[in-house]
């Protein structure tokens, strides 16, 4: 297992937000987790990266015990996020942005042939390589934030609420890049998500969140069809 | 020039130095301090002693004035690894106070008499006085701005620039904030350390008065008013600043008002300060491509 989340509880003060949460993700796999708004999702993908101490539980990356590790060992270890609103560098250019993602990797990436790579996912980006990150549209704002997190190679993304504030059209075309980047290149991908039916259909697998902790687990096609799972999230 | 003017731009120069320091830490890496007149004074400090009761001579005490500067900006340094905002700078003000007070009330500091007979700087074996101390102070400060310059180009400064902006973001990215941080505050206390050596060296006496909290004040509103996280912006700041109140000195007991007038219309119209990223002027003469391409 690449990530193997045990018992996890994030707490804010009194309220909790994530309740014994346990969860797996295989290397190459791209498992969802859907929930309303409330539910603990974002605060399980911050306890994961480390911006959220975990009250208790246990995470292990690649069989190593991460879960008192510094935000940034756990990146070095390879685990990038794409947070939810992007939060790019808003005054920095937008080839800055993309380059804070290279530092100290432990491994060699090939930095240069990457980058191109990823202007040719998104061309805009090459366009606007100079422009400070603040001028740029949500939509070429998010895809920064994707481009800032690809660009170290990383083992494990995760990806928090990418559809929000993005146009349908752009919502399309950034989860059939993220099933590409899945299938094609084997990149294990954690998605959280509140627009559940968009994010299952792309996912191996799914866990959907109530208030903290995860009422259903299994195949994504077979949540899709859940009848309770269609009740409450899928209309 | 007049001796006069000399004497009121060398005092210029060095301040510019010293709030190159705190644009390092305060523009570039985004934390506030107010008590950069503390690094300077130990600077200073360190400069008088090592000179008069060492009987060291300037070069030979520089680079260990660095060194206590670079390390008491470390040890100082870590509250910010911590605090933010209001809270980091009450506790730079904090700092602040605590040194002057060691400075004040320890003996081995001189004391309320200070430290006096702080031998002029030698420069192959003449004294440098005037205008002649004048570019030493000039010469120090070109090295001072190519190594800020040099600090945006390079990687440290891209990951200052990160933990500023958005620092959870950064730390996502692998940049260690502890490590940058420090960094930033090492950099910009060894700036302040060296313009304090600069001037105890030119004022031949240092006194815990010299670096009290209403300078630290002053130091922040130069680069405030000069633009911060700009290059030239300290300079700006320290040449404006340090300039006003000689040229309203016609103006006699109105000149402070004059002085606070423009603050405040800074903070006003142009609250990025002079060079800031969105004043008038950078938006006037680099419209567009303001950082770096590939």
């Amino acid at each position: 297992m690449l990530l193997e989340v045990e018992n996890l509880t994030v707490s804010y003060g009194d309220i909790l937000a994530v309740r014994n949460l346990s969860f797996v993700l295989d290397q190459g796999e791209l498992v969802s987790i859907v929930g309303a708004n409330g539910a603990g999702k974002t605060s399980i993908l911050n306890a994961v990266m480390g911006i959220e101490p975990s009250k208790s539980g246990k995470i292990l990356f690649n069989g190593e015990d991460i879960t008192r590790l510094p935000v940034h060992e756990r990146a070095r270890r390879g685990i990038r996020v794409v947070p939810e609103r992007s939060r790019v560098f808003p005054r920095l250019s937008v080839y800055e942005n993309i380059i804070t993602g290279v530092y100290r990797l432990g491994k060699k990436v090939a930095v240069q042939t990457r980058l191109e790579w990823l202007y040719g996912i998104f061309p805009r980006l090459e366009e606007r390589s100079g422009q400070l990150a603040s001028t740029l549209s949500g939509g070429e704002q998010q895809q920064l934030a994707i481009a800032r997190a690809l660009i170290s190679d990383p083992r494990l993304l995760l990806v928090d609420e990418v559809s929000m504030g993005l146009m349908p059209k752009l919502v399309d075309q950034v989860f059939a890049l993220l099933r590409q980047l899945n299938k094609e290149f084997g990149l294990t991908i954690l998605l959280v998500e509140q627009n559940a039916m968009a994010s299952l259909k792309i996912s191996d697998r799914g866990y959907v969140m109530e208030v903290g902790t995860c009422a259903f687990e299994g195949a994504a096609a077979d949540l899709i069809e859940h009848p309770k799972v269609k009740e409450a999230y899928l209309g | 020039m007049s001796s006069y003017a000399i004497t009121i731009l060398t005092l210029i120069v060095i301040q510019a130095i010293v709030v190159c320091g705190l644009n390092v830490i305060v523009g570039y890496a985004g934390q506030i301090s107010l008590g950069h007149a503390a690094f300077f004074g130990i600077g200073a400090y360190s400069a008088a002693l090592l000179s008069t009761r060492g009987g060291l001579s300037f070069w030979i005490a520089l680079p260990l004035v660095l060194i206590i500067s670079a390390l008491t900006g470390l040890l100082l340094g870590l509250p910010s690894l911590r605090l933010k905002h209001d809270f980091l700078a009450i506790t730079t003000i904090g700092i602040n106070f605590i040194v002057q007070a060691i400075f004040l009330y320890v003996p081995f500091f001189g004391g309320a008499l200070g430290i006096s007979g702080i031998p002029r700087i030698q420069v192959f074996g003449e004294a440098l006085k005037g205008a002649h101390f004048l570019y030493l102070c000039l010469f120090f400060l070109g090295v001072v701005m190519a190594i800020c310059w040099l600090f945006t180009r390079v990687f440290a400064g891209l990951a200052c620039f990160a933990l500023r902006e958005e620092e959870a973001a950064a730390t996502s990215m692998g940049i260690s904030p502890v490590r940058f941080k420090l960094l930033a505050f090492m950099l910009g206390t060894v700036f302040a350390g060296l313009g304090g050596a600069l001037y105890a060296h030119y004022m031949r006496f240092v006194s815990a008065d010299d670096f009290s909290f209403p300078l630290s004040v002053s130091f922040l509103a130069m680069l405030v008013l000069g633009g911060m996280g700009s290059l030239l912006g300290p300079l700006v700041g320290a040449l404006i600043l340090g300039a006003l109140p000689e040229l309203f000195r016609p103006l006699a007991e109105f000149r402070i008002l004059f002085y606070a007038l423009m603050l405040l219309l800074m903070i006003r119209f142009q609250p990025g300060g002079i060079l800031g990223e969105s004043s008038l002027i950078r938006k006037r003469l680099f419209p567009l491509f303001l950082r770096r391409q590939p």
